[in-house]
């Protein structure tokens, strides 16, 4: 059963992603141009996220265990160092240059973009590069 | 301000249906949404690595079964630079990856959780990212 619920938990990320625009990239440096012709509406994507995660993680987080697996199992790391600061950084530099995060490409991969797939592949070049040099940050 | 592209109700919409995807997510299987996280280890690691694939497969396969339920098309504009697009892609896989998260597992599930460390990683992510396009616009 937790098979099926990693699925379709991707599938609803997924559509959320579409319907929210999230996957186009001109959506998203468009809410990134503040400076310029911002467009704000992705500050809603956030915001509808957080309205319906917040509460329920609290609410949730309280119970013995979840429904289909033994026990949670999430990152509970506090730490805020100079790897922190300097990879979201990086990764910010890389979403305002490509416009798109980890979510929106891969699942902007079914639109058959040679831009966009192009982009999903140096992304895991680069995770391949974080995990050869040790470099991933303790959950 | 664009006001013209202003679009906040398809946003927050995607952005609660985002939402619900977390909360089914940790409910079911006890575990925080992270795409980076989620796609670096499906591919380095064996723990979850069937849940992890199928995770992916579900963003991957949302467009096809939005489409079933939409009649408008799912259109993106994207940078036609390969070395821009290989450029963002490596520093959005190096960044996520050191820093430990991207816009869904610090944005959501870290701010969701009111983790100081995910807040001030989506606040770095969010300047870096909007002085990026800043100075793209510049150039």
């Amino acid at each position: 059963m937790n098979k099926l619920a990693s699925l379709l938990s991707g599938i609803i990320f997924g559509i959320g992603l579409v319907i929210s625009e999230m996957v186009n990239p001109a959506k998203v440096l468009g809410f990134l141009d503040l400076f310029g012709n911002w467009d704000p509406s992705l500050a809603f994507v956030m915001m509808g996220a957080l309205v319906v995660s917040s509460p329920l993680f609290h609410i949730i987080k309280k119970k013995e265990k979840p429904l289909f697996v033994e026990k949670f199992n999430y990152s509970n790391n506090k730490t805020i160092n100079n790897q922190l600061i300097l990879g979201s950084a990086l990764f910010g530099a890389g979403w305002g240059l490509g416009g798109l995060c980890p979510g929106p490409a891969i699942t902007s991969v079914a639109l058959f973009n040679i831009y966009s797939i192009t982009f999903v592949v140096s992304m895991f070049v680069g995770f391949f590069i974080v995990k050869s040099f040790n470099l991933s940050s303790p959950r | 301000m664009n006001m013209v592209n202003f679009t906040p109700i398809p946003a927050f919409t995607g952005g609660l249906i985002i939402g619900l995807a977390v909360v089914v997510f940790f409910l079911l299987n006890g575990r925080l949404v992270g795409i980076s996280g989620i796609a670096s280890n499906a591919l380095t690691e064996k723990e979850n690595k069937f849940d992890n694939l199928l995770f992916l497969l579900g963003l991957i396969i949302a467009p096809f079964i939005y489409s079933l339920f939409s009649n408008g098309g799912i259109n993106i504009s994207i940078s036609n630079s390969y070395v821009l697009m290989i450029a963002a892609g490596l520093l959005v896989g190096i960044g996520t990856r050191i820093s430990g998260g991207c816009t869904s597992g610090h944005g959501i599930s870290g701010i969701g959780r009111f983790s100081l460390r995910s807040i001030i990683a989506t606040i770095t992510f969010m300047i870096v990212g909007i002085l990026t396009v800043f100075i793209k616009n510049l150039l």
